[in-house]
């Protein structure tokens, strides 16, 4: 096992020093209380800086802690706050795609459905808002798996179950699927789950470019897919933009 | 902010069912913090959207102004904004495309401004102002909150219009002689909007429509005309007054950049708005609005209601020469407040949106029940003496239970509005139509739906308001035929159907009221 990190040691040492009594320090101060030359300090703050953990003041040019550390403390984004900022845009997708939206997150071994858009149409359709779906086999858990590396080892690692002749279940074709995913940027499931229904998703990722969940459709196989059974290039284009205006009200830059 | 949730690539690629062609109708939502307008295409979706906030003026505690001046450029640029970026989004779009503009606004701000000139004589007084409280409670003299109210559906209460309009006249100097000559135009901001969208000191067209009017205390319900009485009991002039149209029919034509001569074509007020934008065109269908505070409308059709529980009975919309409907409205003053109040004062959540999670921490309320009458009980009970209480504390009680309990206290008051309503009425709700800001909490729609032991369903649209302003508008110039092919337009987003059990929801019902009777006479009568 190699030996510590100098540099990263001298971090920790100047987040320590930043979060101590005096709340704003110069950059002769850091370098003086921790022994360093000025030029190392400096590239160290600068680091930080990028990163986010540290700010510095523009008027005095002193550094203090940054708020990303703070909120490194509690990353975790509310399902609910997710659902509140992709109300408007699964909406929209719902309503121009013709079919049922879903926003899902990595739940235990599952994807939970975290919000539910009815088709519209006026048939009954019941709220699947709490509902679990199957990570290996869904478009929405296919995402979390080829994005999110927890969502990844519980589909890897768990039973991957033929729910219909279409599953893929062996672990090198579901990499290979995985791999496809990422390559485009998004997923299908095309009867691997429940016979007779197609979906597609694609990942929602917060400011720090985290994958937090995944956004789908899900809808008859005949009309989600063409004559040849190819999934209509209309409903992917709808269903990336919808993932994509979700992940910017979140933070995301643009990608 | 005002991304667009479409006129994105999808669109554009291969069009199917969206907008990728017009016509469009405009709606102008000029609101209490923010002046807005969206385009909507034939199918009710959204083009484009600008808005922009405007001053809150505080002068006094409990006095609240506009610059009317400044709404109307904000108006002026969100519209030319919002049509830049139709352009933008949709190849080949033209203003020429907009075949109407419809109006919706803060009800009841009250404005007077030179005819001549088109200068606001003073700055609007808003819908909040209380400034009003003394002149109502002389004004009711013997007879009280209730002296008008038969023929206004109203009670004398400072939101109103008319005690605004004289106060304006009893404190500018030298106005009523000029509003006596003529030279002086009332107005809410849907006439204000109007009359500069129509040209202004250059022939603006100078009128509301009756569901602006029915705020007023100066409308009969029954003529939808002026009532000569209340105009001398208030001391208002009838020569300031507009005139009451319809709230779907042509006013005139615009003038502005951009829309030269589209017709501008409906006016409502905001809940009244929404009321239309969730299609209640049927006697016994409510619609209620989720925000800071909470608007339950319910259409009662033909007839106004009177109401014997603290309701307001107001007009639903009036389309062209059709009967006017009308609606019973029921107000929450407390409920996304409460949520803000768990964040800003209590520090137990970060967001609106983490008192589900909260809540969802917890099976029920553990006992707990938290009546929010930070400012005294609304309806149906109007009692000032009232304050908040949080009831039923034991050792057992956590945050999580008070969260709980914070969302039932959004519940409880809904169905004590829709209780109110049914014994007015005589009509029992058959479902329920949402939106607003709370709408997005699944916990909270569920809990709805099982104290109301009626469905509770949200509409795909989330923008109601605007949509219900482009609605009117657009059935004037004839671009939807009619209520139908609106209805037609109405998607369903989700629906929350009851799950509780009759003992439970009676048994919590009994300790919701008990709660309430907690907070009742804590203000004594020196301290107020
Ligand atoms: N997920 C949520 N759960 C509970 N309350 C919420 C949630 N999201 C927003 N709110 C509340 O809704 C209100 C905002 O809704 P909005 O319709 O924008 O209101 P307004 O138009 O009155 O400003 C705020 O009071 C906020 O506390």
């Amino acid at each position: 096992m190699p030996g510590p990190i100098q540099s990263l040691e001298r971090a920790a040492a100047i987040l320590r020093l930043l979060a101590g009594g005096e709340r704003r320090l110069g950059l002769s101060d850091v370098a003086s209380s921790l022994g360093l030359a000025k030029g190392t300090a400096h590239g160290i703050l600068r680091t930080l800086q990028q990163e986010g953990f540290v700010e510095q003041d523009p008027v005095s040019g002193k550094y203090q802690l940054g708020a990303e550390l703070l909120r490194l403390g509690n990353s975790f984004l509310d399902v609910h706050e997710l659902r509140a900022r992709a109300l408007v845009w699964t909406d929209d997708l719902a309503r121009s795609s013709g079919e049922s939206a879903y926003l899902g997150v990595l739940h235990q071994q599952g994807v939970l459905i975290v919000h539910h858009v009815f088709r519209p149409d006026d048939s009954r359709q019941v709220l699947e808002v709490g509902a679990m779906q199957p990570l290996h086999s869904t478009a929405l858990g296919k995402v979390l798996a080829a994005y999110d590396p927890v969502a990844h080892s519980e589909a890897a690692e768990g039973e991957r179950a033929a729910l219909t002749g279409r599953t893929v279940t062996s672990a090198a074709d579901f990499e290979a699927l995985l791999d496809l995913t990422r390559a485009r940027g998004w997923a299908a499931d095309l009867e691997e789950t429940w016979e007779g229904v197609a979906s597609i998703a694609a990942p929602v990722y917060d400011r720090r470019r985290m994958p937090v969940g995944a956004v789908g459709i899900s809808g008859a196989v005949e009309r989600v897919c063409d004559d040849d059974g190819a999934i209509r290039p209309r409903l992917v284009a709808a269903v990336r933009d919808c993932a994509r205006a979700v992940s910017r009200d979140l933070g995301a830059g643009r990608f | 902010m005002t991304d667009t949730p479409n006129g994105t690539a999808a669109d554009s690629a291969d069009s199917g069912s969206s907008h990728g062609s017009g016509p469009f109708i405009a709606a102008i939502d000029q609101g209490t913090t923010s002046s807005r307008c969206i385009v909507f295409d034939r199918d009710g979706r959204i083009v484009a959207v600008d808005q922009k906030e405007h001053e809150q003026i505080f002068p006094k505690p409990g006095w609240v102004e506009h610059d009317a001046a400044e709404i109307w450029t904000n108006v002026q640029e969100v519209v030319a904004g919002a049509i830049r970026k139709a352009a933008q989004d949709i190849p080949g779009f033209t203003p020429a495309d907009v075949k109407a503009i419809g109006i919706t606004n803060q009800r009841e701000t009250t404005l007077l401004w030179d005819r001549h000139t088109g200068e606001p004589v003073h700055n609007a007084l808003v819908w909040q102002d209380t400034r009003t409280d003394t002149l109502c409670r002389e004004l009711g003299r013997d007879v009280g909150q209730d002296r008008f109210r038969a023929t206004t559906g109203l009670p004398l209460a400072s939101y109103f219009a008319g005690p605004k309009i004289r106060w304006l006249l009893d404190h500018v100097d030298g106005l009523r002689e000029r509003a006596e000559a003529g030279d002086i135009l009332f107005g809410t901001m849907d006439s204000w909007v109007i009359w500069n969208l129509t040209g202004g000191v250059n022939g603006g067209v100078h009128v509301t429509d009756v569901t602006n009017a029915s705020r007023t205390l100066l409308m009969d319900l029954r003529s939808l005309d002026w009532d000569q009485d209340i105009l001398d009991a208030i001391g208002v002039p009838a020569a300031v007054l507009p005139q009451i149209r319809s709230s779907s029919e042509v006013y005139g034509t615009a003038t502005i950049g951009g829309l030269e001569d589209v017709p501008v074509a409906s006016a409502l007020g905001d809940q009244q708005a929404a009321l239309f934008g969730q299609t209640c065109f049927s006697q016994g269908e409510a619609k209620s609005t989720y925000g800071t505070g909470t608007f339950m409308l319910l259409n009662t059709g033909s007839t106004p209601v009177d109401s014997r529980n603290g309701l307001i009975t107001t007009v639903g919309y009036r389309i062209g020469d059709d009967a006017p409907v009308y609606a019973l409205e029921g107000s929450i003053a407390v409920t996304g407040a409460l949520v803000q109040w768990m964040r800003d004062q209590m520090g137990l959540i970060s967001t609106a949106a983490e008192i589900e999670t909260l809540a969802l921490t917890v099976e029920d309320n553990g006992g707990a029940y938290f009546v929010p009458a930070f400012s005294g009980l609304f309806a149906p009970y109007w009692q000032d003496d009232a304050r908040g209480v949080i009831a039923g504390l034991t050792r057992y009680v956590t945050k999580a239970h008070i969260a709980r309990a914070v969302l039932e206290a959004t519940a409880w008051q809904t169905r004590e509005i829709a209780d109110a309503m049914t014994k007015d009425s005589g009509v029992e709700l058959a479902a329920l139509k949402v939106d607003g800001g709370m709408t997005s909490n699944n916990l909270l729609m569920q809990t709805l739906a099982d104290v109301l032991d009626a469905p509770v369903v949200r509409p795909m649209v989330a923008e109601t308001t605007c949509l219900g302003a482009a609605y009117a508008a657009g059935l004037a110039v004839g671009f939807w035929p009619d209520t139908d092919a609106l209805r037609a337009n109405w998607k369903r987003a989700a629906e929350w159907t009851p799950r509780m059990d009759g003992a439970d929801r009676d048994r919590e019902y009994h300790n919701w009221r008990k709660a309430v009777t907690r907070t009742m006479g804590w203000i004594e009568e020196e301290e107020h």
